[in-house]
């Protein structure tokens, strides 16, 4: 099951820049959560917080509290320990293009040393079902690899990649950027679904996409939170005047 | 800024107020048909129903294409289901103001009647309505709609006053009931118009303010509000 996740002041770094001023959020458990903003507001910044990849940049750090259920992901967790219950899904689908497919899904898991074949078959057959991916790659799991896959089946196969090592989070960093419309169509009816299992905090420029998906949405700009609220308050009728001039085109 | 789909937006709202103008018209007329007792005027309401009707068809298209292709959000997805709603009722507006002139020609065909009713006045009050109702919408204004919602229970009333006193007259000299009956038909007629003009008003609220105050919700308490946060 998915996590609730509780973000107190986070600020963000590059070097002597700072991306992100004293955020602050409560994303609930098994529901899906939308950072929309324009380029550069910080919200790509702000879920790579949450999963400590900010600070594999050179000079880039952190300062604040982030709780991902019972994890304090900045005090006394370690990376790799957060990132087994925090799964990532990038813009560009990036399977491990010598692998097979099966083995793309299970790499996670015998990196962690998991080698029961039995079980892994289970978890690589369960992931691709997750991610509705099953179907269409059964009769060659083994004999096709990653990179043989669509752009929308390669981002399936990262999703049921990240899927396999059993996160109770999974962030999306604009994940329908580089697929087409019926591509992008599935990865958000599976977003719907994983939402039962997963707790779902995905960023995206598309702002329909942030309205289908999503219960919650955050509105970022010059690296603040602006306004955060029920989706359909962000789309219909937002608090704040900032949120309604990019929610409506007037500006970004 | 998306600016075609700005220049959209505005050639919908001037399109509604063009059809919010025919529509007004067409209830003025058809009022000073029935106290001047004018064929003409009566003519010229039915003649013009079938301009309302196109503009009608010609809103719900835009606003539908507009739908279809800019996906507006926020205040621009509430206007335009403001509009496509005002749009309806200045339709039904014209279809009201229809009715009055078929009665009126009706009546035209019968002897002048000493009514005691004076459905001026009530064709002045809603008249008011209508033409308030759509300044509330060019002006975007909550409060003035707010003005017309209060309006519609002084309408209420004189429908009321109407209905007794014609009826009275109509038990007291039942050779004029034909007339009665017309001049509480067209106080019905005027009645309803001014409930679409409450509609128009609820629709601007919505739209100015986001608040549903249809159906005795407190429009005053979302017209109160706090305003909007400004950066």
């Amino acid at each position: 099951m998915g996590v609730g996740i509780t973000v107190e002041r986070l600020n963000a770094f590059y070097g002597k820049t700072q991306a992100l001023f004293d955020v602050n959020i409560t994303v609930q458990a098994n529901h899906a959560t939308a950072l929309i903003g324009p380029s550069g507001c910080g919200k790509s910044t702000f879920i790579r917080c949450l999963n400590r990849m900010h600070e594999t940049i050179p000079e880039a750090r952190v300062e604040g509290k982030v709780v991902i259920g019972d994890l304090s992901v900045y005090n006394g967790t370690s990376a790799t320990q957060l990132r087994r219950r925090v799964g990532m899904v990038f813009q560009k689908p990036n399977p491990f293009p010598t692998m097979s497919i099966y083995d793309n899904v299970a790499a996670g898991l015998k990196l962690n040393g998991f080698r029961n074949r039995k079980q892994l078959d289970e978890v690589v057959h369960k992931s691709l079902h997750s991610s509705a991916l099953w179907d269409e790659v059964k009769d060659h799991l083994h004999k096709k690899s990653g990179a043989s896959l669509s752009g929308g089946q390669q981002q399936r196969l990262c999703i049921a990649r990240a899927l396999a090592v059993q996160p109770e989070v999974l962030l999306m960093d604009e994940p329908c950027s580089a697929l087409d419309p019926i591509s992008t169509g599935k990865i958000e009816e599976l977003i719907f679904q994983l939402k039962e299992q997963y707790t779902i905090v995905i960023v995206t420029h598309n702002m329909q996409q942030a309205a289908r998906v999503a219960e919650f949405t955050g509105f970022f700009l010059l690296g603040k939170m602006i306004e955060f609220d029920k989706t359909e308050k962000i789309f219909t009728n937002p608090s704040d005047k900032r949120t309604e001039d990019y929610v409506t085109g007037r500006f970004g | 800024m998306r600016t075609r789909f700005q220049q959209e937006m505005e050639n919908l709202r001037e399109k509604l107020l063009r059809m919010g103008g025919l529509a007004e018209l067409a209830v003025d007329r058809a009022c000073q048909a029935y106290t001047e007792r004018d064929l003409t005027r009566c003519q010229l309401v039915l003649e013009n129903e079938s301009l309302i009707n196109a503009a009608e068809r010609e809103i719900d298209e835009l606003a539908f294409d507009i739908l279809a292709t800019q996906q507006p959000a926020a205040t621009d997805l509430r206007f335009i289901l403001a509009v496509t709603k005002i749009n309806a009722d200045l339709e039904r507006v014209g279809d009201q103001a229809v009715n009055i002139a078929e009665r009126v020609m009706d009546m035209i065909e019968l002897p002048a009647a000493e009514l005691p009713v004076d459905i001026a006045r009530m064709a002045t009050a809603v008249s008011a309505m209508v033409r308030r109702a759509l300044e509330s919408f060019v002006e975007g204004k909550a409060e003035l709609a707010q003005a017309v919602l209060e309006m519609d229970h002084v309408v209420d009333r004189m429908r009321d006053e109407a209905f007794i006193v014609l009826v009275r007259k109509m038990n007291e000299e039942p050779q004029v009931t034909q007339q009665a009956l017309d001049a509480l038909l067209v106080a019905r007629n005027l009645e309803r118009v001014a409930d679409h003009a409450t509609n128009i008003s609820e629709d601007v609220i919505f739209w100015v303010l986001g608040a549903d105050v249809r159906h005795h919700a407190q429009a005053a308490s979302a017209a109160q509000r706090p305003e909007r946060q400004e950066p």
